[in-house]
């Protein structure tokens, strides 16, 4: 570890800087999920959560996200050990599995619209966009900065000497997959 | 400049999570399914649920590898987060069942 980047504790200074973000992260979902139980079951019009989510849907954007989520540790163990072949194959499927993952959202919200569940239409329709669109958002962030990790290694610009900077993407990555394990059981499955 | 990062776990236990994970989730989607589970539902999910995030957490993100301190850092909000959502709970409901007396 470089000694520009090392705190008296011992530990990298963008790593504890990025532990820091997640627990931050942590508060704003946790407000967010706490909105959408708080309102749960309070809309006075319909659509209601059991005429329109689609569990089938919803478990196999879970099963990719998951999936996303083991790619992304095997591109990280391939920039670690310096197979740059491997490391850029992995970080492509992480990100193709996270376009597949928005492009589900966004048929899903697509969905929900033509069956009249808009943002402002009732309770159910505010958390819910809000708490999924949030968590869209994210994904999109980490599609785009996985895209950008990946033209840097082909353009050789990435190697072993970075598995770092590939190691906080993952970290940043697997907390959206955590937050989607939570949204998945809260939202869709307990309704 | 050179970026060292901690020991991990091997590509075999990075497969066996994911194995794990995406049986949890076809348990999970099962007792969804099955009226016999609906008396044990949300308890039984939201077990389910934090084995997957605590597998995500210690394997994939390596808190079960790397510097504890760490563990803190993530830890101590997540916890607060989870105290917000049973105090929002409580305080809503404890509200609505004070005003309506049920």
């Amino acid at each position: 570890m470089s000694e520009a980047h090392r705190t008296s504790m011992g530990v990298d200074n963008r790593k504890m800087a990025f532990w820091a973000f997640i627990g931050s992260e942590c508060l704003l979902f946790g407000s967010l999920i706490a909105t959408y139980l708080v309102y749960k079951g309070r809309s006075l019009v319909g659509p209601y959560p059991h005429e329109i989510l689609n569990i089938p849907f919803t478990s196999f954007s879970t099963f990719d996200l998951l999936m996303s989520s083991l790619a992304m540790v095997l591109a990280l163990a391939a920039v670690q050990r310096g197979d740059m072949k491997q490391g850029k194959l992995w970080l492509l499927v992480t990100a193709l599995l996270g376009l597949v993952f928005l492009g589900g959202q966004f048929w899903e919200f697509s969905h929900f619209y033509h069956e009249g569940l808009g943002l402002t239409t009732n309770l159910f329709g505010s958390t819910f966009y809000v708490l999924t669109g949030t968590h869209g958002a994210h994904v999109t962030v980490g599609v785009i900065w996985l895209l950008t990790l990946w033209i840097q290694a082909l353009r050789g610009k990435l190697g072993p000497q970075n598995a770092l900077t590939v190691e906080i993407t993952g970290l940043y990555w697997h907390f959206v997959d955590v937050v989607w394990i939570v949204i998945f059981t809260v939202v869709y499955l307990i309704q | 400049m050179s970026e060292q990062t901690g020991s991990h776990a091997s590509t075999a236990t990075y497969l066996r999570i994911a194995a794990i994970l995406v049986m949890i989730t076809l348990i999970e989607v099962g007792v969804f399914y099955v009226p016999t589970f609906q008396a044990v539902l949300v308890p039984l999910l939201l077990v389910l649920s934090a084995v997957k995030f605590a597998l995500v957490v210690m394997f994939y993100m390596h808190l079960k590898f790397d510097n504890r301190f760490f563990a803190f850092l993530f830890g101590g909000p997540l916890l607060l987060a989870l105290v917000v959502v049973i105090s929002l709970l409580l305080i809503f409901y404890g509200a609505v069942r004070l005003r309506t007396g049920v």
